[in-house]
């Protein structure tokens, strides 16, 4: 087997979300009952039928996550090199067809950034970028990995797809982790949430995390962009895509992250506007979904940035979550060189990393901020 | 009760202690402290050896507690080896818990690198427990490169399911010219009683004590269980039997 895709091309998306809305109470009890879970357990788990069921699975979630990870919240922060991008993405204020300015730091730029990460005390850093090859492309990454690998014990990117030789050669410099999100594992709709740009390629993201693992890359993190389409039906693609994963790349961590989409600022800076999304979760499923993918696996890492809110985000750390951000910026330069200008997103939890150290700690937990040693790379 | 020796080291406490999963440093001091533990392993990859006033390293600055540095997160020999060097330097000593897992879901330690990395090591001037699977060939083979203790696992590490390889543990126990360590799995003090009661020289427990709702108490559970066990098998249990003494014993024709 080359890659996920066959396993994908063997099921019918419609079918599957089928079989998850046809899940009953019955179903969702025996996936609570068992030790081990399968892919038709988690359908149960994620399916409106398991909502009455929400407290048991927050209660065998906690305690799963606390044996595993003990009572620890890691800490990262994101990074923003540059908002430059060649991709329409329909959701994103980054777009090609956003109206905004453009930025990419340079080096002198990055190193204003960093010193102010230090400052927060973060250990652990998330390089995030857009997809510009000409401006932004392997080469630039790689400097960019070189000049901050000195400051940081494990180095996270969250850029465009790349091919497997390149991956090879951002891990020689340094590289630990690389997070890339489907956005939807839904085939036919890709296509018009990215319309335009190398992104449009929906083979091309799908079969990365397959590039990642023969790469050899430490840590994977999946994800899908959750308000584009049926999020039961996407999250459990997620789902099954971690299990190929695991079979096949059994030397390689991996995390799942939970984007949910927020409104966007649209259009310059004379005339903008926010974009909101139709396809909204709630914060109950949202829960639910956290919940399922613990008790599916006990071991994958499961990731919340501050797109959420104060008050969830306070409630989560002692359901399942066992790493989160805090103080982003979600623009190039946002932490120094150039803080006024346009975030990706809108981030709902302003509070700084000292404060949520603070929050975590109130809830009997340790926010950790080293997990990892540059010896390892 | 006799006392344990590894490495020409006298240990009065037979409860080695991990220090991941506590909810602070200052709550992994206090237990550590109640356990009695003078061996508490720490992951090099967790503590910021360039900074003099590390967390974890800060609460772990007590005479009684001797550091056992860890090399979990590294996937091979050549990465264990390198992170030992680093590790000898920093925290200076030239003990080392070796844990090689390629495999991050369930942390098994890969039995190859361990061994071709126990080897080096011990060449280097390193006082080697390898955290082993429960195979007693294994630890056979451990024990002649020069390690000063095996480290098999009870269960899969963090599982807290007790002494599932008890069979092999008694076997390796049987054989073992050096200390074993029962390591991974221990997850009651009635598991950590049960491997001091088959023999075992020591037990390392962490995800127990750590995760536990009062580790305090908990690691002083662990104390007295490990004792117990211990003083049972120096006094040498009374083997359990299973069938009821036969009233015509069937040799008494030889005396007849």
């Amino acid at each position: 087997m080359n890659s996920f895709i066959e396993i994908f091309n063997s099921l019918n998306r419609e079918e599957t979300k089928q079989s998850i809305y046809s899940k009953t109470a019955l179903d969702v009890e025996s996936a609570l009952a068992k030790t081990k879970r399968g892919l038709e357990d988690f359908k149960a788990l994620i399916s409106p039928a398991a909502s009455p069921y929400l407290e048991q699975m927050a209660q065998l979630s906690h305690r799963l996550t606390q044996k595993r990870f003990g009572k620890t919240i890691q800490m990262y922060a994101p990074l923003y090199l540059s908002n430059e991008c060649q991709n329409i993405c329909t959701y994103c204020a980054f777009s090609l067809d956003n109206k905004i300015k453009r930025k990419t730091l340079n080096p002198e730029e990055i190193l204003r950034e960093v010193a102010v990460l230090k400052q927060m005390n973060y250990d652990h850093v998330l390089l995030v970028t857009g997809e510009a090859n000409q401006t932004v492309g392997v080469s630039y990454l790689k400097e960019a990995i070189h000049l901050i690998k000195p400051f940081f014990s494990h180095i996270a990117i969250e850029v465009q797809p790349l091919d497997q030789d390149e991956y090879e050669y951002l891990q020689e410099e340094g590289l630990n982790t690389v997070l890339v999100y489907q956005e939807t594992y839904n085939q036919e709709n890709y296509k018009l949430h990215h319309p335009k740009g190398k992104k449009s390629n929906f083979t091309y993201r799908l079969e990365t995390p397959d590039r990642l693992g023969k790469a050899g890359i430490h840590k994977i993190g999946l994800g899908v962009l959750i308000g584009l389409e049926d999020w039961r039906t996407d999250c459990f693609y997620t789902a099954l895509h971690l299990d190929y994963l695991e079979k096949n790349y059994w030397k390689t961590k991996y995390s799942i992250s939970f984007p949910r989409l927020r409104p966007i600022e649209i259009g310059n800076n004379e005339v903008s506007s926010l974009k909101t999304f139709n396809a909204f979760m709630s914060d109950k499923e949202l829960v639910q979904l956290i919940c399922a993918y613990r008790i599916l696996n006990e071991e994958v890492e499961l990731s919340l940035s501050t797109r959420e809110n104060e008050k969830f985000r306070n409630g989560v750390v002692r359901l399942g979550i066992t790493s989160m951000s805090a103080g982003s910026k979600t623009n190039p330069g946002g932490y120094a060189v150039e803080p006024q200008s346009l975030e990706q997103f809108e981030i709902s939890d302003e509070r700084s990393p000292e404060e949520i150290a603070g929050m975590i700690k109130q809830q009997g937990y340790e926010a950790v901020w080293k997990d990892w040693d540059r010896v390892y790379s | 009760m006799s006392l344990l020796k590894i490495a020409g080291k006298t240990f009065n406490s037979r409860l080695f202690t991990g220090t991941g999963k506590f909810s602070s440093s200052e709550l992994m001091e206090k237990a550590l402290l109640a356990s009695g533990s003078e061996l508490v392993t720490v992951a090099l990859k967790r503590v910021d050896v360039s900074n003099n006033e590390d967390d974890v390293l800060h609460h772990l600055a007590h005479p009684q507690f001797n550091l056992l540095p860890n090399t979990s997160g590294v996937r091979n020999a050549k990465e264990a080896i390198f992170a030992a060097q680093l590790a000898r330097e920093a925290l200076e000593t030239n003990w080392l818990k070796l844990e090689i897992h390629p495999d991050p879901k369930y942390l098994f330690p890969d039995p190859i690198e361990t061994l071709i990395a126990a080897e080096e090591l011990v060449k280097l001037g390193f006082i080697v427990l390898p955290y082993i699977h429960a195979d007693p060939v294994l630890c056979k083979r451990l024990e002649e490169v020069g390690t000063a203790a095996v480290m098999p696992l009870g269960a899969p590490i963090g599982s807290n399911k007790g002494l599932r390889t008890r069979d092999l543990l008694e076997i390796i126990i049987e054989q073992s010219k050096v200390p074993v360590v029962v390591d991974a799995g221990i997850g009651a003090p009635s598991h950590a009683a049960e491997a001091m009661e088959i023999g075992a020289d020591a037990i390392l427990v962490n995800t127990a004590i750590a995760v536990s709702e009062n580790p305090v108490q908990m690691a002083m559970a662990f104390k007295l269980a490990v004792e117990a066990g211990r003083m049972a098998y120096e006094a040498r249990l009374a083997k359990p039997k299973n069938f009821a003494e036969a009233s015509s014993p069937l040799t008494s024709f030889l005396e007849e």
